[in-house]
């Protein structure tokens, strides 16, 4: 079977490949990580009770904070002989969490590149541009040795160096993009101010944008600037790096699901939710042998989809990537994300970035207030300006969210700032016990 | 014209909470700026302080630093007898050839004479300066303010 194949493999043969290699990472996590006997043991569950996918909701959830808690290697099935790479993520709070590879495993993360390579049908052709950053973290290497797999000609660009980047990707002709969108997106603005013309100057014609979440809007820019096939890739670290999905021609995220099995989960309760609705992804890998994850909760926020994709894979789908479940707020039973909000203040003039969301109980009803410091520019003119933006900023808010906002202007340099993430919500629902 | 008669005024963005005034007032008198003239105009939820001061940069840079929004806008000045129909003559002249005000405070100085205080759009601000001045205004120079 080539490798394109395996995203078009028919259901049914898909699902007992699956169900084999299910058994096989329990049953070898089981035995081979003490963490996972413990928790197997404390829930009731050995590895013969998985008798078929739909048992692998009965099999206890995995965290963030099991790895940082079996720091670095606790959480590695093999000997560290057998690992011949090893990642981390860069920890904001606390210990960064370590993964591991083996021989083997490198070799499936490939497959699952040059599969999402294939998106766009990238070839030795091509001249790939990767401006993904080499080292710890997973997407430099990553789109490093997929492209290379298909023989494509690899420019290792790492990050940094704008200007510097721009002349390689026109000198060298590059066909293929790879960063995060945001940086596309800058990558495009500074051409446009060297005196590039992007459509013209460059022969780029797609690009394979992670490891943030996006809007549509910013998307639609990116593929529209530069004139490409915009392809979503996802992944993260802890279950093998970029690799785990990624969109077709079509936009739909398709994951590589002969290797992770995708689930979705109320973020709160831990209930398996049904196909169509939003929460919580839940990834499980099922060929990995240094570090096999079960139940590993992603806290993206999706949906997932099983109905049928016009190009023709028969592996599912998932919705582009919402925010984070951490994050997630849910006002009045609307889900609201920070990220919504900090797209709707970008688009306003007169209000800096710097945003808070507080949530509160008035009654039976939750109320929400979003506080923005005000910019130095619009104090020019009078307060009916303030009036005018503060309502038109309650109206972006309840067009794009669908969520009755108060807005209040407040000084600068009033909200909270930490050094690396700044606080975003306050949520005084829980002080009085409400929920 | 411009550069004589543009008066330097800051203005401050104020949240309605209590001492956020005083904190301005404070934070003035403390980097000894007078203050020669001053407006505030308020919603139910914030306001934005006008103000003429003896020496806006310092004003501005003060504030800044203690963490106000604060901005410089040109406005001018034009001095009327003390007694009614003072404003309206200058008013009239402005509204009679298209020139719209967007806000105005004033001052009663010293004998019988009042301060006004005009700020038009930018791209107007010179026509102004000419009309008033063409039809015998007195325009006040922004120096006089700042000693
Ligand atoms: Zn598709």
């Amino acid at each position: 079977m080539s490798l394109k194949e395996k995203d078009y493999m028919p259901r049914e043969e898909l699902q007992s490949l699956q169900l084999k290699r299910l058994k096989e990472t329990v049953e070898r996590a089981y035995h081979l990580v003490p963490f996972y006997r413990k928790k197997f043991d404390e829930a009731g569950i050995k590895p013969s009770d998985v008798k078929s996918l739909e048992d692998l909701k009965r099999l206890p959830f995995t965290t963030k904070q099991d790895l940082r808690d079996n720091y670095p290697f606790g959480l590695f099935a093999v000997p560290l002989e057998q690992v011949v790479r090893i990642h981390s993520s860069s920890g904001t709070t606390g210990k960064p969490t370590v993964v591991g590879y083996t021989r083997h495993d490198l070799s499936v993360w490939t497959e699952v590149m040059v599969r999402t390579y294939l998106m766009a049908d990238v070839n030795e052709k091509d001249i790939v541009h990767n401006a993904y950053g080499y080292g710890l973290f997973t997407g430099g290497l990553g789109f490093h040795y997929g492209a290379e797999a298909i023989g494509a000609s690899v420019v290792p660009a790492s990050g940094g160096f704008t200007k510097r980047q721009l002349m390689l990707m026109k000198d060298f002709g590059a066909t293929v993009l790879c960063c995060t969108p945001s940086f596309a997106l800058h990558l495009a603005e500074v051409a446009k101010e060297e005196g590039y013309n992007l459509k013209e100057d460059f022969r780029l014609r797609a690009g394979f944008f992670g490891a943030e979440p996006a809007s549509k809007a910013l998307k639609e820019t990116v593929a529209e600037e530069w004139g490409i096939q915009y392809v979503e890739a996802y992944g993260l670290s802890e279950i093998i790096g970029p690799g785990v999905a990624a969109s077709c021609k079509h936009g739909n995220l398709h994951v590589f699901e002969d290797h992770f099995i995708p689930e979705v989960i109320d973020p709160e309760t831990g209930e398996v939710l049904p196909d169509g609705e939003e929460g919580e992804l839940v990834l499980t890998t099922l060929t990995k042998q240094a570090l096999p994850m079960i139940r590993y909760r992603t806290k993206d926020i999706t949906v997932i989809h099983r109905e049928p994709c016009p190009c023709g894979r028969t592996i599912l789908y998932i919705e582009s990537i919402k925010g984070r479940a951490d994050d997630m707020l849910i006002v009045n039973g609307v889900n609201v994300f920070p990220s919504q909000v900090e797209h709707v203040i970008a688009k306003v003039e007169g209000v800096t970035p710097n945003y808070v969301i507080v949530v509160d109980k008035k009654g039976v009803l939750d109320k929400l207030e979003v506080w923005v410091e005000v910019d130095e520019s619009i104090l020019k003119d009078g307060v009916g300006t303030l009036e005018r933006l503060q309502r038109k900023l309650e109206e972006e808010l309840l067009n794009n969210l669908y969520i009755n906002a108060k807005v209040k202007l407040v000084e600068p340099k009033t909200l909270e700032r930490s050094m690396g993430k700044a606080k975003r919500i306050v949520d005084r629902r829980q002080l009085e016990g409400g929920r | 014209m411009r550069g004589k008669f543009a008066v330097k005024q800051i203005s401050v963005f104020l949240e309605n909470r209590r001492g956020r005034l005083a904190d301005v007032a404070r934070a003035l008198s403390e980097a000894e700026v007078n203050i020669r003239a001053l407006f505030l105009a308020d919603s139910s939820e914030f306001g934005i302080l006008r103000l003429v001061v003896n020496n806006p940069e310092k004003a501005r840079a003060v504030l800044s630093a203690e963490g106000f929004a604060a901005s410089e806008t040109d406005v001018f000045a034009v001095e009327v007898e003390d007694r009614p129909g003072g404003f309206y003559k200058v008013v009239k002249t402005l509204s009679e050839n298209g020139i719209d005000v967007e806000y105005t405070y004033a001052f009663a100085g010293a004998s019988n004479r009042a301060i006004l205080f005009f700020k038009v759009p930018d791209s107007e601000f010179d026509r102004a300066l000419e009309l008033l001045s063409n039809e015998g205004h007195k325009l006040v120079e922004a120096a006089e303010f700042y000693t």
